[in-house]
């Protein structure tokens, strides 16, 4: 499907942020997916015609980056981290109670078009491990059971939260965040227990760090 | 007696409302600010070169010499870069940090930027946290609104731009040269140095790239000053730090400490280890910096000291294993990893990290042959120092270090795999029904 013209203006809107326009085509990438859910031909040529760049350019870069899908995502991108830490500390299983679940695989979408897998590598949450990610939302502290719950309640359309983030929306209206990141949700609560672990204790034992 | 926790950086991230302008302010943020726009750039360069503050990204080099590197009148545009593609194995602080506290990062970028006179600054987040790139974004627009950022800041006459940039997926984009090349849109892939960024970075020009923490730190240093700044820490490592304890402890967490604290006193605050369960290795900060043992609990968690231990102080964020877990099967998943990120750009790394993958696979499964365990030796010594960008010689680290420590179950994992070594469910961190 041919790329918007409102698309293609929202292009050069984000090349007009940068002092190079090239510099935008990550974030451009991302607007195109969230149009398409995937990075199709018309994505890229589109790239190319604002960045007056060629479409051989523009797919070189495209296919470098893992967050870039060349198969259609389907409604909800899921990732679970199986890198060592989340992997070894029950990540493992909980990617393999969901491949069981949903029927897909490693990038692979779910036959009903609702769930697309991704073994993720660290997310930067491995006091939270092991992670999962629901349209790269957090899901923290997730186990075989809670990560299938999740999984089930986005299927029956319940409202799911992320444990650090807003509530869970779409693939596609993410990467519309990636490429226009002021999209009303940053009030989301953010901070949780663990990241205030230290503080606690701190507080409790009349610790400070000298304040000014 | 033991080293008492030091909340800087997390010291209010228990107010709800301390990612707004309103509240940060209220805590005493954009202070610093209003001080260094009276101030001399090059003594804000000065201030930091005295506070002696090392990058929190890694390397730990000196941040005020890195700022120094640039060439000042050289009618060049200066671009101040934010390394904020927190993708390390272990590394979970940039990320916190910025949800927790996204104003001390806009800060610490203004006057930074101000410092190397910089009109234009560059946050690259990595695609993966949008809830970190919302909450940086939401401060940027604030601080724009509140003419913090913008042309004649404050009526200094000092003019900023500052853009949130979003990644697409790829740990190579955490090397600063392979970011340079990804912010101007094209594949991430690191650059032979010389030259150096702060001579020719971002778009050929002068350029600084820092890490989230570190630029976290500047706005604490200007407003309360290098003696405050020096009283924590070492001589060499002073300061405080965002450790990020994680592994079988009981109370994973952000614990914010003086450079110096050990990783028993760590440990400690964290709980300890889980009922039953004694360290059996433990990585300083990142898979990319060698593991360390139980005897080593009780140095001092400083770049010098962890130098001396044969590995880094890296990201600061240790990874805590117990005896669960196969070190066999640990190493091989890194590996895995670095074989998955090597950008490609230099054959050692590329085929390298194919081959030992490869090799470790086989013991993983528990068919390794004794004379492989040289073979993976020296593949590693022929990746290490043979490539660009240190992604190369991170993946040559895993393997001889846990080789010092653990080269017995290697050799079992030439007839019994890793899962039968270890019982991969007693790794977990959830019990009974869940873990089966």
């Amino acid at each position: 499907m041919p790329i918007s013209d409102s698309t293609r203006e929202q292009m050069r809107e984000i090349a007009a942020r940068y002092p190079s326009a090239r510099s935008a085509l990550l974030p451009m990438l991302h607007l195109a997916q969230s149009e398409e859910d995937e990075i199709t031909t018309d994505g890229i040529n589109a790239c190319a015609e604002v960045l007056d760049i060629t479409p051989a350019e523009v797919t070189a870069v495209a296919t470098f980056y893992t967050m870039y899908k060349r198969e259609r995502v389907g409604k909800h991108h899921i990732g679970v981290c199986t890198n060592t830490l989340c992997g070894l500390l029950g990540g493992d299983a909980v990617w393999d109670s969901l491949v069981e679940a949903t029927g897909a695989g490693h990038n692979t979408a779910s036959p009903d078009g609702e769930f697309f897998l991704e073994r993720i590598e660290c997310q930067a949450a491995c006091t939270h491990a092991p992670v999962m990610t629901v349209d790269w939302e957090f899901m923290d502290d997730v186990t075989p059971g809670s990560a299938v719950e999740v999984i089930e309640s986005l299927r029956r359309g319940e409202s799911v939260q992320a444990t650090r983030g807003p509530a869970i929306r779409d693939f596609q209206a993410t990467e519309r965040t990636l490429a226009f990141p002021d999209d009303g949700l940053a009030d989301a609560p953010s901070v949780d227990d663990k990241m205030l672990a230290g503080l606690q204790i701190a507080k409790e034992r009349g610790m400070t760090g000298g304040n000014a | 007696m033991s080293t008492p926790l030091t909340p800087v950086i997390t010291e209010f991230w228990d107010r709800p409302d301390l990612y707004t302008l309103d509240g940060y302010r209220a805590v005493g943020g954009y202070r610093a600010l209003e001080r260094a726009l009276t101030m001399d750039p090059d003594d804000i360069i000065a201030q930091v070169k005295d506070s002696g503050l090392r990058g929190r990204g890694g390397a730990g080099f000196p941040t005020g010499m890195k700022w120094g590197f640039v060439p000042q009148g050289d009618g060049k545009p200066h671009y101040l870069v934010v390394n904020a593609d927190e993708s390390e194995p272990g590394a979970c602080k940039d990320i916190p940090i910025m949800m927790a506290n996204p104003h001390a990062l806009v800060e610490g970028v203004i006057i930074a930027s101000y410092a190397i006179r910089a009109n234009h600054a560059f946050i690259y987040i990595r695609g993966e946290v949008p809830n970190a790139i919302r909450k940086v974004e939401f401060a940027v627009k604030q601080a724009k609104e509140a003419g913090l950022i913008g042309s004649n800041i404050q009526g200094s006459g000092f003019d900023l731009d500052v853009v949130v940039h979003s990644g697409a997926g790829a740990y190579i984009c955490g090397e600063e040269t392979a970011l340079l090349d990804s912010l101007e849109g094209y594949r991430g892939q690191p650059r032979l140095k010389p030259p150096f960024p702060a001579v020719a970075g971002l778009y050929a020009s002068p350029t600084v790239i820092n890490n989230v923490e570190t630029i976290a730190n500047v706005p604490y240093i200007v407003d309360r000053g290098v003696e405050w700044f020096r009283g924590f820490g070492t001589e060499k490592s002073p300061g405080f730090k965002v450790f990020a304890v994680s592994g079988h402890v009981k109370r994973p967490g952000i614990y914010e400490a003086p450079l110096g604290i050990t990783m028993r006193e760590l440990l400690d605050y964290a709980g300890g280890m889980r009922d039953g369960s004694e360290v059996k290795f433990w990585i300083p900060g990142g898979s990319s910096v060698p593991m360390l043992t139980p005897e080593h609990l009780d140095l001092p968690l400083t770049y010098e000291s962890m130098a001396e231990a044969g590995t880094m102080l890296g990201t600061g964020t240790p990874m805590v294993f117990d005896q669960t877990t196969s070190v066999v099967k640990a190493v091989t998943r890194w590996l895995e990893f670095y074989k998955h990120e090597s950008c490609g750009k230099c054959t050692p790394c590329r085929e390298g990290t194919y081959w030992i993958t490869g090799v470790l696979e086989k013991f993983e499964h528990g068919h390794g042959q004794e004379q492989e365990m040289e073979t993976l030796t020296s593949l590693c010594s022929q990746i290490s120092g043979r490539s660009f960008c240190a992604l190369g010689d991170a993946a040559a680290t895993p393997y001889p270090a846990a080789m010092k420590y653990f080269r017995d179950e290697f050799l079992a994992a030439t007839h019994t795999s890793a899962d039968e070594q270890f019982d991969p469910v007693a790794s977990y961190v959830f019990a009974g029904a869940a873990a089966r």
